[in-house]
């Protein structure tokens, strides 16, 4: 599905993540760990396409193509979708005013849509402002689940969510990658994943298959999720360094 | 020039007038008035369905529908009045000439907010004895379906003289909506138009006013607005259509307790234009409140938006709001708030923002699947209609029309 090779990425004139390679097959979901400033949203945003990352080398391919090069919307349409970590106001337009392109090409039903996520107050809400922590993870859930990409970018979903709410928005993400059949992990019909956690609360949702650690803009080091979360709860982003030995081993 | 009451007071004001006629506005560029004439060619129509299916739909880029459904009508074509109807019980709806003979009480409303002696387009607006609509709401009525006015300019290098006179009696509620637009063909003219209003106690005024000219159209139109009382004022001004250069600074007075003025505007200078647009606001009684809202772009022509809050009373509420976008390099904007206060306890304040579309709200309606043209314009249609709650659904297509024309020029 996503095959990254040995990417460089510079922000702002600054190199920012470094040989940095990984791959999310079809129906496999890939966790992203690492500590704060480690570039993990910068790489959600350089798969993404946004311009401020710029990628010096290295290339990006999905499904396939080469999408190195290939204008955001455009891997918006070949099935690339962003929940972003601190998306933009967007003043006058509402949220209602974006969703309508989508759901009437394809005969959604809005309303019904906002209601299961409890969204509907906030379609004559402009996009994004004023929106708490909360909203903007289920305004963002609403947005993917009109979008319906083949592949999730999720940039911390967890983060600023309410315990109550979080049972609602691990279940409708669970939905949306399950595709609303049953799902386990490996299933070919599963959407594919690549999401950030530090928690890791989300994966008490989703069967996650993999995962890698992010540090100083660089792959440290792979493996199983719930393994990996433990070792860093337990013994913090230090064991990144030593564990990047056994990396060429697991790929 | 019609009917003046030719006695010696009135010739000794037309003198003093007179004197006006070379008088050079404040603000805006020198027009020559001897480029322009005032015009024979007039219509008249029965029913508003009577009118030419050009008209007709020329009306409809103004928010003006000739389906007849209106609460009342008024056309004016060049220097004359067309139609005039009034389909609502408590709703007068005349030329202002045909009122002045009707009421002598009207003389205490005449050239009372605007005065002639202002520069040379209201002077040339007296002289000229110019007509224009008359609408006044009788006491407590409340007019539930809007009025529709028009002011058409139907020949080349015409002079367009107007002056109106709206009176929302106490307890009463109006809305208007004014399309000023020139004839299909029109390239060339000059719109003087004069208008005051006057919502009394507890009254309530709802005034949109939208253009359409074309890129030769010069506009200069006056208004003065009198509020008492908890009176209510919203004003809304849409341009969103070429014009050479309009200059316009409406004056509203709020002499009365509690009395509250609105104004928005959204405006679009397209390439060669200069749009000088204020508004001002005298506070003169206590508890008054005004908010003065505009938003506009341009697309290589010159942007002045002015706005000034006099506050001469105490315990009163101004704000003032100017956001302007930039996008194209041959356009220029500037942003010229200014707030004033003669009394204690007054809240005045005021924020002004120029810039161009964030990449980062581009980027992220892209990543939704739009391409840039269309998270451009979604994003320039809700920097436009922030400044106007409501806007009809014809104005947002004519919106959409210039954003893809911005995006094809840029
Ligand atoms: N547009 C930008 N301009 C300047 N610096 C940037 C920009 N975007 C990211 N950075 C910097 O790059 C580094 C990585 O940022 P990034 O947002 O990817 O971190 P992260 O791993 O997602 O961290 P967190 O867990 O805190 O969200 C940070 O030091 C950040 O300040
Ligand atoms: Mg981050």
């Amino acid at each position: 599905m996503l095959q990254i090779e040995d990417l460089y990425v510079e922000v702002a004139g600054r190199p920012l993540l470094k040989n940095v390679s990984l791959t999310v097959e079809k129906g496999e979901t890939t966790i992203l760990f690492g500590p704060n400033g480690a570039g993990k949203s910068a790489l959600l945003s350089t798969i993404m396409g946004f311009s401020n990352y710029k990628i010096t080398s290295g290339k990006i391919y999905f499904k396939g193509k080469d999408i190195t090069e290939a204008p955001i919307n455009e891997r918006a349409k070949m099935g690339i979708g962003i929940m972003s970590q601190r998306p933009p106001n967007i003043a006058g337009v509402k949220l209602r005013d974006l969703l309508e392109i989508e759901t009437h090409k394809n005969l959604l039903n809005l309303e019904e849509m906002a209601r299961s996520i409890d969204m509907e107050r906030f379609l004559e809400r402009d996009i994004n402002v004023g929106f708490s922590g909360g909203e903007i993870k289920r305004s963002e859930l609403l947005q993917l689940s009109v979008q319906r990409p083949d592949f999730y970018l999720l940039d911390e979903p967890e983060s600023g969510v309410d315990p109550v709410n979080m049972a609602q928005v691990g279940n409708m993400i669970r939905k949306l990658i399950c595709n609303k059949k049953a799902c386990t992990s490996h299933d070919p019909e599963r959407k594919a994943s690549l999401v950030i956690t530090h928690t890791g609360e989300i994966l008490d949702y989703l069967d996650a298959d993999k995962a890698y650690i992010l540090c100083n803009g660089t792959v440290m080091c792979s493996g199983n999720p719930n393994r990996l979360l433990k070792e860093i709860k337990t013994q913090g982003y230090d064991e990144c360094i030593r564990c990047k030995m056994n990396l060429t081993q697991i790929q | 020039m019609a009917e003046n009451k030719s006695n010696a007071k009135d010739k000794e004001t037309a003198e003093r007038i007179s004197k006006s006629l070379d008088k050079e506005a404040m603000y805006g560029g020198h027009v020559d008035l001897k480029l322009y004439h005032i015009p024979d060619e007039s219509i008249e129509v029965k029913k508003m369905t009577d009118l030419d299916s050009i008209i007709k739909s020329s009306l409809t880029n103004v928010g003006i529908s000739a389906d007849g459904n209106a609460g009342g009508n008024f056309l004016m074509y060049n220097n004359k009045v067309s139609h005039r109807s009034s389909a609502q019980e408590g709703l007068e709806i005349m030329s202002v000439k045909e009122a002045r003979e009707k009421y002598d009480w009207l003389e205490d409303y005449w050239w009372k907010l605007v005065s002639p002696e202002a520069d040379k387009y209201t002077a040339r607006s007296y002289m000229e004895d110019s007509d224009g609509y008359f609408i006044r709401v009788l006491p407590g009525t409340k007019i539930t379906s809007p009025v529709q006015s028009c002011l058409m300019i139907g020949s080349e290098e015409a002079l367009q003289t107007v002056h109106n006179i709206i009176i929302v009696e106490e307890g009463a509620e109006l809305e208007v909506v004014t399309g000023c637009l020139t004839h299909d063909g029109v390239q060339r003219a000059l719109h003087i138009g004069v208008s005051e209003m006057y919502v009394k106690k507890n009254g309530k005024l709802t005034f949109s006013m939208i253009h359409d000219w074309d890129e030769s159209v010069e506009v200069r139109p006056r208004t003065g607005i009198r509020i008492e009382e908890g009176g209510l004022m919203t004003n809304n001004y849409v341009c969103l259509k070429p014009a050479k250069s309009i200059q316009t600074n409406p004056s509203a007075y709020l002499e009365g307790e509690g009395a509250t003025a609105y104004f928005n505007t959204i405006a679009v200078a397209h390439p060669d234009s200069v749009l000088d647009m204020g508004s001002r606001v005298f506070l003169n009684a206590s508890h008054t409140k005004t908010e003065i809202i505009s938003r506009t772009i341009t697309i290589g022509g010159e942007v002045i938006s002015r706005g000034d809050i006099i506050g001469n009373a105490p315990e009163v509420y101004g704000h003032l709001e100017c956001n302007g976008l930039v996008l194209n390099e041959n356009g220029s904007q500037k942003a010229i708030p200014a707030l004033e206060a003669h009394a204690m306890d007054v809240e005045m304040t005021h924020e002004a923002a120029i810039g161009r579309i964030a990449r980062d709200q581009v980027e992220y309606l892209m990543t939704r699947g739009l391409d840039e043209n269309e998270a451009t314009s979604l994003i320039v249609r809700g920097f436009l209609s922030a400044g106007i709650e409501g806007i009809p659904e014809i104005l947002k297509e004519d919106i959409d029309d210039i954003i893809k024309k911005t995006a094809d020029a840029s």
